[in-house]
């Protein structure tokens, strides 16, 4: 799963029956600390999420799965985020030879 | 699986049902020596992790959903263990 942000809204009305009744939003997925990653995509939406929310997707076939009977979409917002926080990682690189975490 | 560490948790009220009562985490990959860090990513906590932990990732869905026990739900990444030690060689 990913995280993102609600930036606009699409308007389709003939749609897949599947999908009737649920959102396409335009989303922009960004990273831990709000810089975007790639371009904006449109996400089928099933938690009410609205423009400028922070919300958490699934992509690909795990998306389909949002509204069943499996919806035609390979992006969609399962979560609507109130707040997320995050530690200073520090250093990812992982040493040659042993190391212990513990 | 991805070998990552826990760099953070996500609060979220309005979520999916496949999501209930589960703690969410963001999660970035290790990397060896000299490259890059990707972006982070978000997980399910499937090991009672913590932040700072170095945990195992599975970027299945499949595998994510046979292990909390769901058939046909959104869900991926999942964290399935904590690792206390790796021992990576330069592969000569």
């Amino acid at each position: 799963m990913i995280l993102g942000q609600v930036i606009g809204e699409v308007i389709a009305t003939i749609k897949d029956e599947s999908v009737h009744g649920h959102k396409l939003l335009i989303t922009q997925l960004i990273n831990h600390k709000r810089e975007p990653i790639g371009r904006p995509q449109v996400a089928l939406e099933v938690v009410h999420a609205g423009v400028g929310d922070f919300v958490f997707l699934v992509r690909a076939r795990d998306a389909s799965f949002a509204v069943v009977p499996n919806a035609p979409a390979d992006l969609a917002i399962v979560g609507v985020i109130d707040h997320w926080d995050t530690i200073d990682p520090g250093s990812l690189e992982l040493p040659f030879g042993e190391t212990w975490f513990a | 699986m991805l070998i990552a560490k826990v760099i953070g948790t996500v609060v979220s009220t309005i979520k999916h049902p496949a999501y209930h009562a589960r703690k969410i985490m963001l999660v970035q990959a290790l990397h060896l020596p000299g490259e890059k860090p990707d972006d982070a990513f978000v997980a399910v906590d499937l090991a009672q992790a913590g932040v700072g932990d170095v945990v195992l990732v599975c970027q299945e869905g499949g595998s994510t959903r046979q292990i909390m026990g769901l058939k046909d739900q959104p869900v991926r990444s999942s964290i399935v263990g904590v690792i206390d030690s790796v021992h990576l060689t330069r592969g000569e």
